[in-house]
């Protein structure tokens, strides 16, 4: 009962907190999701591309290795490129008064390992650069080293530093998802930062435009993001934990070779 | 019942998350990738986008295409938990 009574506070006071913080900041525009269509000059366009490409192709070496060793992961990988689907696909209004949408690509690092997402991620960016004309080809190089490299290796990375700390899984999942989609971001800033340096104060002033109204905006989608990659685990615990066992041989045999 | 309680928590502190900030902050929440091109263009008002593939499409049909995504998506979480649902209920059956 105590316990249950405790979490009903700490609810509380996370929404309270956010009533005060929503009333006392003001509006502001964010800058970053995707990169647009033709918005890196062609120098780091080609750069990002050549960068992204090696994981990618490990990635690809990854999925093989992994579906050869036990097909009945394929599909928890169509599962993480569905999740990356949905969440990539929201746009949520968020407190600076602009839109941006979450990654996704944290559940799939976590149960996958990162390497396979670089391809799964990669695979909604193309969609969306296609279909939508959100994001780009020539700038989709970049993209995908933010939101299919980036994020799910710092995913990965704090989901196994919070799992060997605390042993608190869903902590543990619910940090590496947040911190997967704001690093995208970060990322992302950085590559904008470094195409287009300011005139005063250079690469750093960009970042910080770039970075520090952004930042804002993401963090509460960082959160959504958390929590709904929380809710999704649960679900897969409860009616498959023969999976989610198979999946941790599954990586450590890959490890291992 | 006490993983029941914890799924409607988390359910309503996302739906807390995304209604809060439209009641209580007043902007236009346009995208935020279009506030990106304008920034570029304060701090290099020089630059001209150098290749485009489609152009603009209708924001009828964007709404759409992300609508799409958004169920194509949904549809194959449901399909896969539905089938580890069935395949866990199947062998508890038989336990």
């Amino acid at each position: 009962m105590r316990v249950r009574r405790y979490k009903f506070w700490g609810v509380a006071a996370l929404v309270a907190g956010f009533t005060v913080y929503l009333l006392m900041n003001a509006p502001q525009t964010a800058y970053a999701m995707h990169i647009m269509e033709g918005f890196l000059p062609i120098g780091w366009a080609v750069f990002w591309w050549a960068l992204f490409l090696p994981f990618f192709a490990l990635g690809v070496r990854k999925i093989v290795q992994l579906t050869k060793e036990a097909p009945e992961l394929k599909l928890m990988l169509g599962l993480a490129g569905a999740f990356t689907f949905v969440l990539s696909a929201l746009k949520l209004p968020s407190v600076t008064g602009s839109s941006s949408h979450p990654t996704g690509t944290g559940f799939g690092a976590i149960v996958l390992g990162p390497l396979p997402m670089s391809v799964i991620a990669s695979i909604v960016l193309v969609f969306q650069a296609f279909l939508l004309a959100h994001g780009g080809v020539t700038t989709l190089g970049a993209n995908a080293f933010s939101m299919a490299v980036a994020g799910p290796f710092a995913g990965y990375a704090v989901y196994k530093l919070l799992m060997r700390l605390t042993d608190k899984e869903k902590l543990a999942i619910f940090s590496a998802a947040a911190l997967a989609n704001i690093t995208t971001y970060l990322v992302t800033s950085f590559q904008l930062a470094l195409a287009f340096p300011s005139a005063q104060g250079g690469m750093l002033a960009s970042f910080l435009k770039f970075g520090s109204i952004f930042g804002v905006t993401q963090i509460p989608l960082a959160i959504t993001e958390g929590l709904l990659t929380v809710l999704l685990w649960n679900w897969l615990k409860s009616y498959s934990p023969h999976e989610l066992s198979l999946l941790r041989r599954g990586m450590k045999g890959a490890r291992q070779s | 019942m006490k993983s029941k309680v914890q799924t409607i928590l988390l359910i309503t502190i996302v739906l807390l998350l995304v209604i809060l900030p439209l009641v209580f902050v007043s902007g236009d929440f346009s995208g935020a990738d279009g506030k990106a091109e304008q920034a570029i263009v304060e701090i290099a008002p020089e630059y001209e986008p150098w290749f485009s593939l489609i152009g603009e499409i209708p924001g009828e049909t964007e709404s759409m295409l992300f609508a799409l995504q958004a169920a194509l998506g949904a549809g194959l979480i449901g399909y896969v938990i539905g089938l580890f649902k069935g395949r866990r209920d199947k062998y508890a059956v038989h336990d």
